[in-house]
């Protein structure tokens, strides 16, 4: 303890850069170990295939970490970001795959595309709630994505030899086209396929290691501490002359474009099917943040990495797979709340950090 | 300490509450299977089971030591068998099973055992990745799944890419077996859209018909829009398409409303038992009376309809397979499976039966021996064996085309009496 005071007098940058680099390092030799026993087929194709969507989700976790953790505000929505950005990604990348050849050239535009297009709803959803706060923010952001899946499920688009044809809420007919060259992009609720797989494991750490810098720099800067300032004290915050207005869409459109972005990773990996970013995706991710300790976003990412590969890993279990799963939540909430189980935490961690430094 | 303590107890009984969790979880599959006979016979029936279990397990003991010089040959299934679709997984896992206990008591294939590997998707694409992943690490050699549509979609582009074969007992949809590697047992939606037009235009059942389908789901949404496009080509109009969704499946008064103004001769009802039981019954209540025509969805809605099951006399139905068959094979198939899991065979499980014995027939056209052959040789030798094998299944005669579609024959099955009777 006493350490750590003198440290903190000493100057606060240090500290804060040595965590931020523990961080990095634990990212970077997670997927560096991981991908090392890919290659030496120590691991099986279940764990490879685990790579890219984990990789998806610690973006999603970190980036709904400032929202939660950070600014304090509770969001049940952040799956809708993530279907945009997918679903936005995905329609560019099919209909232009023949005009751009190259995915060097597409794949970037079809994350910008979606990631901009992410942060924009970030805007438009951020603007009418900055009034509210607590459950009605998150009744609001519950709301907001449920609308969003059901506009994709109700978008139809399909491409033939006389151009786009769009319909909403109904199918597109038939008739109107010609169907010896018609092929769906959208079709309603039904699953989207022939997306390029341009996602690989090495872009896909790429982006967490991107999501990661961004986010800890912000969090670290001039803006974040005003932001835990509206957190900790909205009242006392406003009166030292933040602007509460600008420092929480700045929150809500970072971490709905890092949604985008990892919606845009996740679609060019897999298929695509609206009900995956339901409510209950919103919620695991959520869960992700909350267990990883709300406002850590080293922790949000090993939460990540545990939860979302516990399920396949313990599929040896069979039935009781989802059991051992809850039993496993219920010992990671109790530790998180353990006093000695952080002081170990830190002394582990710190002492990491000296080898890496010396 | 105190604290400590507190934390201790709380670990302890959280353990406690998941151990008896467990415990109760073994205790309600057996009074279940019990459940399944009347009050009467229930100890006798669960008596049976039981005893029939151990029978096939004996024999399935035997058969593996008979043949255990031939190897075991692992086929990997995906479905949901947890989750809002785990009836159709389960159905899929149980028919699987029943066919390679009753293959491994005949003596395996070309001196091959089978086994079956089946993983959960819970009716989820990436979930359904990860399943395929994980029996490729146990070794799968064909693949007999998924059991649903867009997993199916997700896990062919992986298999593709392995060249592994696949045959799904129940993905519908026209995607599913896009690359050649891939062939299904079922219709594909298109097929049973354009079929029903068909049955309907042949058997002049009527000039203006009304369809209620599930916007929400591939199959549903993909017979419609087939049967759309089948109908308006031959003359038939409809005059009312209604849809829902699953979030909002429970109440159809407002469809049924705008179907009664319309005023059809049919109602073209291409959607699941459960949902066309309340149709029928919500029908009822506001004192419609309708033809009501379905695809292989329905069957399964006698018994969903429970004690109103005479609302569903005169209900017509397109479909390969019904439980209460009079053939020989159907009978001894339901018979069976009764008996192994104390539940009524629907179409899933006689599609995965019927996908277990086409990959038997194919894997002795292409001469397999070796359960250790590496699943892309496989796949090219089953690849041309499955265009030229002829399978008598509970499904109807089956042959397929190198482009994965299964031709059968759909039958025209109407309910009186409380069960299905072929139309003439």
């Amino acid at each position: 303890m006493e350490k750590n005071k003198t440290k903190r007098v000493s100057g606060l940058a240090r500290p804060a850069f040595r965590s931020k680099l523990i961080t990095y390092v634990l990212a970077a030799g997670f997927f560096g170990v991981s991908a090392l026993l890919v290659q030496a087929e120590v691991a099986g194709s279940l764990y490879e295939g685990l790579l890219i969507p984990m990789c998806c989700y610690i973006m999603m976790a970190v980036s709904l970490n400032l929202t939660v953790g950070i600014l304090g505000e509770l969001s049940l929505g952040h799956a809708g970001f993530m279907c945009v950005g997918a679903y936005v990604g995905a329609v560019f990348s099919i209909v232009t795959r023949t005009a751009i050849p190259s995915a060097w050239i597409r794949f970037p535009l079809a994350l910008l595309l979606g990631g901009l297009t992410a942060a924009l709803f970030g805007v438009v959803i951020g603007i009418p709630i900055l009034r509210l706060r607590g459950d009605y923010l998150a009744i609001v952001t519950l709301a907001f994505g449920e609308i969003i899946r059901k506009l994709v499920e109700n978008l139809y688009i399909a491409v033939d030899a006389n151009g786009l044809h769009f319909s909403f809420a109904k199918a597109i007919d038939p008739l109107s086209m010609d169907l010896a060259t018609k092929k769906d992009i959208l079709n309603g609720p039904m699953a989207v396929s022939g997306i390029p797989r341009d996602t690989t494991l090495l872009l896909a750490v790429l982006f967490v290691m991107l999501t990661l810098f961004v986010v800890m720099n912000l969090i670290d800067s001039r803006s974040g501490r005003a932001i835990m300032a509206i957190r900790d004290n909205r009242i006392a915050a406003e009166a030292t002359g933040i602007s509460i207005t600008k420092h929480k869409l700045i929150v809500f459109t970072v971490s709905a474009f890092f949604a985008g972005l990892a919606g845009v990773l996740y679609a060019h990996s897999s298929t695509l099917k609206s009900t995956q970013f339901d409510y209950n995706l919103s919620i695991q991710i959520l869960v992700f943040v909350v267990l990883g300790g709300i406002g850590s976003t080293r922790g949000a990412m090993i939460a990540t990495v545990i939860l979302y590969a516990l399920p396949e890993l313990l599929r040896f279990l069979q039935d009781y797979r989802m059991l051992v799963y809850a039993i496993v939540l219920i010992v990671m909430m109790l530790l998180n709340n353990n006093a000695r189980f952080h002081q170990l935490k830190q002394t582990l961690f710190q002492r990491k950090a000296k080898e890496e430094t010396t | 300490m105190n604290k400590q303590m507190k934390k201790l107890f709380s670990v302890t009984l959280a353990g406690v509450l998941a151990a008896s969790c467990l415990a109760s979880c073994g205790g309600d599959s057996k009074e279940t299977t019990a459940a399944a006979g009347t009050e009467a016979a229930e100890t006798e029936a669960a008596g049976e089971t039981t005893a029939a279990a151990g029978e096939t397990e004996a024999a399935g003991e035997s058969t593996e030591a008979a043949a255990a010089e031939g190897g075991t040959f692992l086929i990997g299934g995906i479905g949901p068998v947890t989750g809002g679709a785990a009836v159709y997984g389960n159905a899929v896992k149980n028919g699987a099973e029943l066919a390679i206990q009753e293959i491994n008591a005949a003596g395996g294939v070309n001196g091959m055992t089978l086994a079956l590997d089946f993983q959960d998707d819970e009716n989820n694409t990436e979930k359904a990745v990860n399943a395929y992943n994980t029996l490729k690490d146990h070794n799968i050699k064909v693949l007999m799944g998924t059991v649903t549509s867009d997993p199916c979609i997700a896990v062919a582009e992986r298999t593709y890419e392995d060249n592994m074969f696949q045959l799904t007992p129940s993905g519908s949809s026209v995607p599913c077996t896009q690359y050649e590697n891939a062939f299904r047992i079922c219709f594909n939606d298109p097929a049973q859209g354009g079929a029903s037009a068909q049955y309907i235009s042949t058997m002049g059942l009527a000039s203006k018909v009304a369809v209620i389908y599930d916007s929400s789901t591939s199959y549903s949404a993909g017979i419609y829009q087939n049967f759309a496009q089948e109908a308006a080509s031959l003359g038939i109009e409809v005059v009312a398409a209604e849809a829902f969704t699953a979030d909002s499946n429970t109440d159809f008064s407002v469809q049924l409303q705008k179907i009664q103004e319309a005023d059809p001769d049919l109602v073209f009802l291409p959607i699941y038992y459960e949902e066309a039981a309340l149709i029928l019954k919500q029908a009822d209540t506001m004192g419609m009376d309708m033809t009501f025509f379905g695809c292989d969805g329905l069957d399964g809605v006698i018994g969903q309809l429970g004690a109103d099951a005479d609302l569903a006399e005169g209900v017509m139905l397109l479909t390969p397979f019904v439980a209460d068959a009079s053939d020989a094979k159907t009978q001894a198939f339901t018979k069976a499976y009764q008996e192994a899991y104390g539940d009524t065979p629907n179409q899933f499980a006689a599609d995965a039966y019927d996908a277990i014995y086409t990959i038997k027939a194919a894997l002795e056209q292409a001469g397999v021996t070796d359960p250790e052959i590496d699943p892309s040789e496989l796949c090219e030798l089953l690849k041309p064996a499955m265009t030229q094998i002829t399978v008598e299944g509970l499904t109807g005669t089956m042959t397929w085309t190198a482009d994965g579609e299964c031709n059968k024959e759909p039958k025209g099955m109407i309910i009186e009496n409380g069960s299905y009777t072929a139309i003439e």
